[in-house]
């Protein structure tokens, strides 16, 4: 167990090492002034302390070994180019608080409810429960996420008042995001939930419990949810990784300073450092939260248990 | 309980059966080897188990008409998609322009059609693409087994932790050219390893069974083997996984269109005319409206068809 999970901090620790360096080669060899419009209108002499701030003046090989010692070693991924004086780490860490909040609230919500709802049709299979929840979990993998936010914002907005369409920091600001992130993991949940638990209804060993008169209730809550729920813990990982790209249109349409809404607009500025820092930051996070994930399953599934 | 009594035969009904009931009526023993039914093939049976399920049929029959629409569609609205006519922009739909017009007068029958192609070209051409990589790689991963199938797995275990939608921005940054090409490749370039796990994993599965077994002792080439056995053994698998992976390909432009990475004017796609729609969401909402729809009912057709081929295609696999 101790063997593997350092071996997985091993891939992990090298796929971040790879993801850095092809990031970092592949912005560096966009053809063209990094500094954009900009260079053009700067004075000669300007232009030259720019590039000796931001060590273009280097040649690319010591460029990166600059980045990568400062990254490792002092956590530091640079100053914007478009925006002088920003720190990326700084700006960084701002942003994915902001963009936790909603996030992570919406992954818990979406959970909640998804299970609810996957345990509500599983229950009442071919009945009428079972095909409304299907049908929203149907519309919620459908339907693509800048349409629901839409809705929610002219429903909520324009026909009923009752919300603000934009902005951030007040807790009723936050309820249309939310609601709109959580759809897809609502309807993933459920759908997937309902199909194990069938799947574990048919085993052996329910009809084993059945048979010794177990009642229904403990049957559902002991065995069939236990391990039913397993399997979920594997597409939890897919979960995090929906909500970096759905923060990238929910936090553009709802005005959300968070960190989607600071890639974006660095990718429309051509903000080169500021691309390269988000980039890994982002990449950390993801490859972090699957070691997580993983880990988490070998330790809650004696069956996969790795010697 | 009833029933059972009245098949039990008395003693004396017994007896009064004739002898001639008890005489062989013409078999002989070859007769157990004669085929009853006809011969249905691996194809045939997945059609007829396909034809059961009446969702999926309903999914078929939406995919068709989609294709008939963005096919002939253009043609059928009589506007090109990019007429402009300043005399009718933001028209409501109506019976001149069935879909409405856009902020530039262009009419929208015929250009969700056409971002229709655009969409759904990317889709089935991505996870075709993605598939036929993906299978090549996890056959030969599978086949040679070993050193190089650790090597070749470890590879796709590294790509697929990179966060997918961070490559394709990151492609697109870089090539900065926004043509079709560009997307399907960056769609793509990792987009196969899923494929390859899928494959290799039932390659494995199979090169174990005794029906390969046997066929390695009763000699037959392992070409033969691949061609006969493995082959049309994983095929079912590969499409169920394009069928499920189109919607994903046809989601992922629609997003990148969306935040302006995507098709570019005047060529256009569905997630950019949604894109678009966007900005007038508040006074013209069936611009946004179409488009939606469109990749509702895509996203709708290919899910439910690919649970339907899942059924059909691997019956080992039906609950």
């Amino acid at each position: 167990m101790f063997k593997y999970i350092l071996k997985r901090i091993g891939y992990m620790l090298l796929t971040l090492l790879i993801i850095a360096t092809a990031t970092f080669f592949m912005m560096h060899s966009i053809p063209g002034d990094p500094l954009g419009e900009m260079a053009n209108k700067l004075p000669p002499q300007a232009k030259a302390n720019y590039y000796a701030k931001h060590g273009l003046d280097k040649s690319k090989g010591e460029q990166y070994l600059i980045f990568m010692k400062d990254m490792i070693l002092k956590g530091d991924l640079g100053e914007s180019l478009k925006y002088p004086g920003k720190s990326i780490t700084e700006t960084l860490a701002k942003n994915s608080k902001v963009s936790g909040t909603t996030g992570g609230l919406a992954l818990v919500v979406g959970i909640t409810i998804g299970i609810t709802l996957g345990i509500v049709a599983a229950l009442n299979k071919n009945k009428w429960p079972d095909y409304i929840v299907m049908f929203i979990a149907i519309l919620g993998i459908t339907i693509p996420v800048f349409v629901s936010a839409a809705l929610l914002q002219y429903l909520f907005t324009v026909k009923w008042q009752l919300l603000p369409t934009t902005g951030w920091g007040k807790p009723k600001n936050l309820v249309l995001p939310v609601i709109a992130m959580c759809f897809g993991t609502i309807a993933t949940y459920a759908r997937y939930l309902k199909s194990n638990m069938l799947e574990v209804m048919g085993q052996d060993y329910i009809l084993t419990a059945e048979a010794k008169g177990v009642n229904r209730f403990h049957i559902i809550k002991d065995h069939v949810l236990k391990n039913a729920f397993l399997p979920c813990i594997t597409i939890l990982g897919g979960q995090i990784s929906g909500i970096f790209t759905g923060s990238f249109i929910i936090e553009k349409i709802f005005g959300i300073p968070g960190l989607g809404f600071y890639y974006v607009s660095s990718i429309n500025d051509r903000d080169y450092t500021m691309i390269i820092g988000t980039t890994i930051f982002a990449a950390v996070l993801f490859v972090v939260a699957q070691l997580i994930i993983d880990i988490a399953y070998t330790i809650f599934d004696p069956r996969i248990r790795i010697q | 309980m009833v029933d059972v009594k009245k098949r039990m035969i008395s003693n004396q009904e017994w007896e009064d059966i004739p002898d001639e009931k008890f005489k062989v009526i013409g078999t002989d023993d070859f007769s157990g080897d004669v085929i009853a039914r006809p011969k249905v093939g691996y194809w045939a049976d997945a059609w007829r188990r396909f034809k059961e399920n009446k969702i999926a049929l309903a999914a078929l029959c939406i995919m068709v008409l989609l294709l008939f629409m963005v096919t002939f569609g253009p043609a059928i609205s009589g506007y090109n998609f990019e007429q402009m006519d300043t005399n009718a922009i933001n028209q409501a739909p109506s019976a001149e322009h069935w879909f409405g017009t856009d902020s530039l007068g262009r009419d929208l029958f015929a250009r969700v059609w056409q971002a229709g192609r655009v969409s759904l070209a990317i889709g089935i051409v991505g996870a075709v693409v993605a598939s036929v990589v993906g299978s090549i790689y996890g056959g030969i991963a599978a086949y040679f087994g070993g050193i190089v199938d650790d090597i070749m797995m470890r590879i796709v275990e590294i790509l697929l932790s990179i966060p997918y939608l961070i490559i394709v921005i990151l492609i697109s940054v870089v090539t900065d050219s926004k043509s079709m090409g560009t997307m399907m490749l960056a769609l793509t370039l990792t987009g196969w390893c899923g494929i390859a796990r899928l494959v290799r994993g039932q390659m494995l599965q199979l090169k174990s069974q005794e029906f390969v077994l046997a066929a390695g002792a009763l000699g037959v080439s392992p070409i033969k083997t691949i061609m006969r056995h493995m082959i049309p053994n994983t095929i079912g698998l590969i499409i169920v996984a394009i069928t499920f992976d189109i919607p994903g390909y046809i989601f992922s432009e629609a997003f990148l269109s969306y935040i302006g990475l995507g098709i570019q004017p005047p060529n256009t796609s569905w997630g950019a005319l949604a894109s678009a729609a966007q900005q007038n969401f508040m006074f013209y909402p069936y611009q946004l409206f179409f488009p939606a729809l469109m990749i509702a009912l895509t996203m709708l057709s290919f899910t439910l068809l690919g649970d339907g081929l899942r059924d059909a295609l691997d019956p080992k696999l039906r609950k």
